[in-house]
């Protein structure tokens, strides 16, 4: 992997001065983050305030008007990118799962890395089997995505994702959909991965979670970041009166 | 039903706008399948009403002549034979080819239709837009008058059939159409299969025909079989072109039993008949499928 060669020094994404407007709405107005490898990063913010844009700039499903993004040396924004390569680096995972419904599971998993990375596919098997019982999900190999409930679909779709082996997970408001008894599944899974080293990038409404997790957290308002910081100053020790005013109506 | 929801049966208690509750049916495939849903909804009742007002209606047109009932239904029995084998297994043949190839080639055009390369899209566009807003009959008059009547291959000079010209004339519109239904199911995927797919680095090209062609495959049934029930109704048309089938040839058999216009409605009635049975169970299978399918959609 190329991360495992990736100085350690450097964020292994930089986003710089990112501008991004949707028609005459300019949704991001400027924004700059590092990430450094193995980071837990949360970005929160009210509705509308350009989050999900962002991370969704990460891996080129968004274009961006100036400003630059680098992925691990990649320009994510360069007319000539390597869409492939830069897609082999970053997961993503999704609200909606967005599972392929006409395909099990085990499918789902295996799909990409047979067909888009031409793995052979015994070894991508034993992967994608070893990646559900990390999800939790033995025994579900077989089930297709609508006999799954929405936690255990979330699941798989970061099986999936991860079946690619990225560097960097992306999730964008992932539990958002989901009735609350299967939030805690979802979390946990994102959790042991945070707790393997996965560097990811989550934009969430869980507060507690990202409390929990967070190695930095972003707070977001109208395209810009208004404050961030680590979890424990971030939500005890708030500066800016618009973090407060968002902290005093969710906590 | 007595329980009183505000906004719904009682005064709200908010200036906010409330969400009413969705009376969902069955979400339908993305053509509509008006034809094949009427024909399939036909109660059996009437079933025996049609055969019946072919016997009914004759018997009073003929009270007050001197050319009996029986002798109208033996002149129809004598017929019946050259009537399908000549005739209806033409029709039958015409709507085969045409939507075989009307098939093909709508696909081939449906996929051009969700080009990125706008090169590609317009042109196709184009072509679905103008085949399928067009008259049938007068596409078929094109076709047949625009086709040599033969042609010469290796020396040797084939002659084009009839049936065959009517069949490039009837797969324009049934491509067009099909066109359609491919465009159609293919944007009715959500969105998100393509962004999930893009981000495990499938290219367009992937996305399109492992992940979204699949997908596509079962809601395009439906309005295939009822685009297909629809042409065969239209094959009648060829008649007026003088290509030998159903019509073309009750028409002959008429005229050799001396064009008595008791013969009209035992003749045309056979005809309806025969395109009913044909396209009743066809009709009943597609709004089946149709079921099937519909509950699978997300």
């Amino acid at each position: 992997m190329n991360a495992t060669q990736w100085d350690p020094t450097r964020p292994i994404i930089s986003i710089v001065d990112v501008h991004k407007s949707f028609g005459d709405l300019e949704v991001l107005k400027g924004v700059s983050i590092d990430v450094m490898k193995g980071e837990v990063i949360c970005i929160i913010g009210p509705s509308g305030s350009g989050k999900s844009t962002l991370i969704r700039c990460i891996n080129a499903l968004n274009d961006i008007q100036s400003g630059s993004i680098t992925v691990e040396g990649l320009e994510v924004h360069d007319a000539k990118l390597d869409k492939l390569a830069l897609r082999r680096k970053v997961g993503m995972v999704f609200q909606q799962y967005n599972l392929f419904p006409h395909k099990t599971a085990l499918e789902n998993v295996m799909m990409a890395p047979i067909k888009v990375l031409k793995e052979p596919r015994d070894e991508v098997e034993t992967r994608a089997r070893a990646l559900i019982k990390k999800v939790r999900l033995e025994g579900k190999e077989d089930s297709y995505p609508g006999e799954l409930s929405g936690g255990q679909q979330q699941r798989v779709a970061i099986a999936r994702s991860l079946a690619m082996n990225p560097d960097v997970m992306l999730f964008d408001e992932v539990t958002a959909a989901l009735d609350p008894e299967t939030v805690k599944e979802v979390l946990v899974t994102i959790k042991d991965l945070a707790e393997e080293g996965m560097t990811c990038l989550l934009v969430t409404h869980e507060m507690g979670f990202a409390r929990e997790i967070a190695d930095h957290i972003y707070f977001t308002d109208r395209g810009v970041i208004v404050e961030h910081g680590p979890p424990e100053t971030f939500f005890d020790d708030a500066k800016d009166p618009r973090t407060r005013e968002f902290l005093s109506q969710i906590l | 039903m007595n329980q009183s929801i505000p906004g719904i049966n009682k005064k709200a208690g908010t200036d906010l706008p409330v969400l009413k509750p969705y009376r969902g049916g069955i979400v339908h495939a993305p053509d509509n399948l008006l034809f094949s849903r009427w024909l399939a909804d036909l109660p059996v009742w009437f079933w025996w009403a049609l055969p019946l007002l072919i016997v009914v209606w004759p018997g009073f047109a003929l009270a007050a002549s001197n050319y009996s009932m029986s002798q109208a239904f033996a002149a129809l029995i004598k017929w019946i034979p050259f009537i399908v084998m000549d005739g209806f297994l033409y029709n039958v043949i015409i709507s085969f080819f045409a939507m075989l190839i009307g098939t093909v080639t709508g696909v081939v055009l449906g996929l051009m239709q969700v080009s990125p390369l706008r090169l590609i899209r317009y042109p196709a566009k184009f072509l679905t837009q103008s085949f399928r807003n067009s008259p049938w009959l007068v596409l078929l008059f094109i076709v047949l008058l625009a086709l040599p009547f033969e042609v010469e291959i290796g020396g040797e000079i084939i002659r084009i059939p009839d049936w065959m010209k009517a069949v490039f004339g009837l797969c324009l519109p049934v491509m067009a159409n099909i066109s359609e239904v491919v465009r159609g199911a293919i944007i009715s995927v959500p969105s998100g299969q393509w962004e999930a797919a893009e981000s495990l680095a499938y290219s367009r090209h992937q996305t399109l025909w492992q992940i979204i062609l699949p997908q596509c495959f079962k809601r395009m049934i439906p309005p295939w079989m009822n685009w297909y029930a629809i042409l065969t109704m239209a094959t009648p048309l060829c008649s007026l072109l003088g290509v030998e089938e159903l019509i073309t040839l009750s028409r002959q058999a008429i005229e050799a039993e001396n064009n008595r216009p008791e013969l009209l409605v035992p003749f045309y009635g056979f005809a309806l008949l025969i395109f009913f049975a044909y396209c009743y169970p066809i009709a009943r299978a597609t709004i089946a499928l149709e079921r099937r399918y519909a509950v699978k959609l997300q």
